[in-house]
């Protein structure tokens, strides 16, 4: 499903160029559940920027659903993120003037679906994390974790085959973040691949497959030690 | 681009941000307001010139006699001009590109004018059938003076429509006698004119009559022509031929300005026609720097307006959206506000003028002031375009925004 090949990347700063990823190699199969971790500014980040063609690289190959991802325009870009990918941020960005099911619904504008049935698939996936009874309310009287489970049905709503979470429990405590896994998990059970950024074992141990950065290469990828909150994915 | 749901999509977006709209709104409505007003006062103002000259020709020489104001060949200035009909014979028959020509002579003295019991005081105006053609007098009964009316000296007149009911009141007009100065005169024809209720109080006498029975022997009071269709320039020479040849044959200086006067209608109608355009270009130029100033402005609010939602177009590109769709937000709701708010402009602009003609009396300065609909029409393009110009600039920079730089945790 993604495919990276010495994959570099540094951001210019004036005189300034920081290195952030040194090449990294990664295979990720269809319908894997993968957590990424590292230290504060070892570039997970940037990598899943470049995955979700949110941002370019410099050199080495990316491809994603057998498609090359290189030199696009804006606005290919904006398509192939529209078809392919889900996103799921720390801070949620849910857009504040919007209702819970009218940010579940805009991904679907941009792929021309009518406004009804926009709005009734948005009302089942809101239904599908729990939360169909919030669908009229406004992003700042939701909880954290309502928050996220909004924008996690946002980006579920155009059929991604990629999630890519950065830090999705970054912002919620420990009992909602659990929740929230439970949620993620269940979506990845249904045949969507996951990608996962945390700082937290625990979130990580929950996935099948663990990829470590460190200073912007692959450190480690293996499959964590079964742990006591729940056991490896079948 | 233009579909029901891109509006939906900025008007939930207006709608949240109610103030901000209304800002960028007034600032447009009020360029909008100014350029109407400016040009409704613009119209009146030529409405009013223009009805000044309605009721005249306006392709007319005027000649009225004065007295020399400088020396000429031996001859002491101060001496009165005095026009005869040998002037008109020869303006007539020496002055080439004269169309219509006409003296006025005047009865000196109190003037009455009685039919049967009914007696009172109009102004008599003794003319040359050509008269007709500078007054641009109308007839509604009978005719006017004709040729055989001055050859045979026959005592007729022709008589406005408020002397007919004056002193007619109700009953036929025509073949009665009224008594000008106790002269009999019969009555062959009823006008009206555009110029006003003095205008139609007005009687008209063949001027060689009036000339023979009031003791007026060849005196002229004044000379008055049209020239047809000549430009100003072929007028203005006409006039100095005239001049020329008074000039000559009274003994005055031709460049004295005293001794006669010529008003040149078209020459006065040119420069108003130029002074009106003149002024037209003027409020279009502040009317649209006003507009311009609100278009500036509401850029820049729009720019700010971009600058604070960095964050949700760059949740939307990361959704799917195009920078075309971007910049399609982002114009569309600078388009629709610009419309919106302008059309507000545009009647508070024609409810201001309303205002101004209900309680402003006409003069000849100003009169009706209004917006046609040509005006209303480039107004509205006008507006639209400016909302275009407005939008477009924050449009692009909204376009630019890469989703990374707007969704980066701070
Ligand atoms: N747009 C940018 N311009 C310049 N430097 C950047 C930019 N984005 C990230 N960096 C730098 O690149 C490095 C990697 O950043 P990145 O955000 O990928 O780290 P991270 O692993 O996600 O860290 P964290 O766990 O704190 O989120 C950091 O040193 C960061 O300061
Ligand atoms: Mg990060």
């Amino acid at each position: 499903m993604l495919r990276l090949r010495s994959i570099h990347k540094s951001y210019r700063m004036g005189e300034n160029t920081l290195h952030v990823l040194k090449g990294i190699d990664l295979d990720i199969e269809a319908g894997e559940l993968v957590s990424i971790m590292g230290a504060s500014g070892s570039g997970k980040s940037t990598l899943l920027n470049v995955l979700g063609i949110l941002d370019t690289y410099d050199s080495g190959e990316y491809v994603l659903d057998g498609q090359l991802i290189q030199n696009l325009s804006e606005a290919r870009a904006a398509v192939l993120r529209s078809r392919l990918l889900g996103f799921v941020f720390q801070s949620f960005n849910l857009i504040p003037f919007k209702t819970a099911v009218e940010n579940v619904a805009l991904p679907l504008y941009y792929q021309g679906v009518a406004r009804r049935e926009r709005n009734r698939l948005a009302e089942e996936y809101l239904d599908r994390v729990g939360l169909l009874d919030r669908a009229g309310h406004l992003p700042r009287e939701l909880s954290g974790g309502q928050q996220q489970r909004v924008a996690i049905a946002r980006a579920l709503i155009a059929r991604p085959k990629v999630i890519l979470a950065d830090e999705p429990t970054g912002a919620l405590d420990s009992q909602t973040s659990l929740e929230l896994m439970e949620v993620l998990r269940q979506i990845n059970a249904s045949g969507v691949t996951m990608l996962i950024v945390t700082h937290e074992r625990d979130i990580a141990a929950l996935t099948d497959r663990t990829i470590r950065l460190r200073d912007g290469l692959i450190d480690g990828d293996r499959a964590p030690a079964p742990a006591a909150s729940g056991g490896p994915h079948a | 681009m233009l579909d029901l749901d891109t509006w939906q999509e900025i008007l939930d977006t207006v709608r949240k941000n109610k103030l901000r709209t209304l800002l960028t709104g007034f600032s447009v409505a009020w360029g909008i307001l100014i350029l109407v007003v400016l040009l409704g006062s613009g119209a009146g103002l030529t409405h009013g010139v223009e009805y000044g000259f309605r009721d005249d020709a306006t392709n007319s020489i005027w000649m009225r006699s004065g007295q020399t104001s400088v020396p000429w060949k031996g001859l002491r200035p101060g001496r009165a001009v005095q026009f005869t009909n040998e002037d008109y014979d020869v303006v007539r028959s020496g002055v080439a590109g004269v169309e219509h020509l006409t003296s006025r002579f005047y009865i000196r003295g109190n003037l009455t004018v009685a039919y049967g019991s009914e007696t009172s005081s109009f102004d008599v105006r003794c003319v040359h059938p050509d008269h007709l053609h500078l007054e641009r007098t109308i007839i509604t009964e009978g005719r006017f003076l004709n040729p055989p009316d001055l050859e045979e000296f026959r005592k007729v007149a022709v008589i406005g429509v408020r002397i007919k009911d004056q002193l007619f009141k109700n009953g036929p007009a025509l073949g009665e006698y009224i008594k000008v100065n106790g002269v009999p005169f019969r009555v062959v024809g009823v006008f009206t004119d555009e110029g006003g209720e003095g205008e139609m109080e007005r009687i008209y006498l063949p001027i060689s009559t009036a000339q023979r029975t009031f003791g007026g022997a060849n005196r002229v009071a004044m000379i008055m022509m049209t020239v047809g269709n000549a430009s100003v320039a072929e007028s203005q020479s006409i006039a100095r031929e005239v001049r020329h040849r008074m000039a000559e044959r009274h003994d005055f200086d031709p460049d004295d300005p005293r001794a006669i006067t010529i008003s040149n209608a078209v020459e006065a109608f040119q420069r108003f026609v130029n002074l009106m355009g003149g002024i037209r270009a003027f409020v279009w130029v502040i009317g649209v720097g006003t507009l311009l100033a609100g278009v500036v402005g509401v850029s820049n609010i729009m720019l700010i307006a971009v600058k604070e939602r960095t964050k949700e177009i760059g949740i939307r590109k990361a959704l799917g959206a195009t920078p075309l769709s971007v910049m399609g937000l982002v114009m569309q709701e600078a388009i629709l506000v610009t419309a919106i708010a302008g059309y507000f402009g545009l009647t508070g602009g024609v409810a201001v003028l309303e205002l101004m003609s209900r309680n402003l009396t006409d003069s000849d300065f100003f009169r009706n002031p209004e917006v046609d609909l040509w005006v209303a029409v480039s107004a509205t393009l006008l507006l639209i375009l400016a909302g275009a110009v407005a939008g477009f600039f924050p449009a692009r920079r909204a376009a630019a925004i890469r989703p990374v730089d707007a969704l980066r945790d701070e």
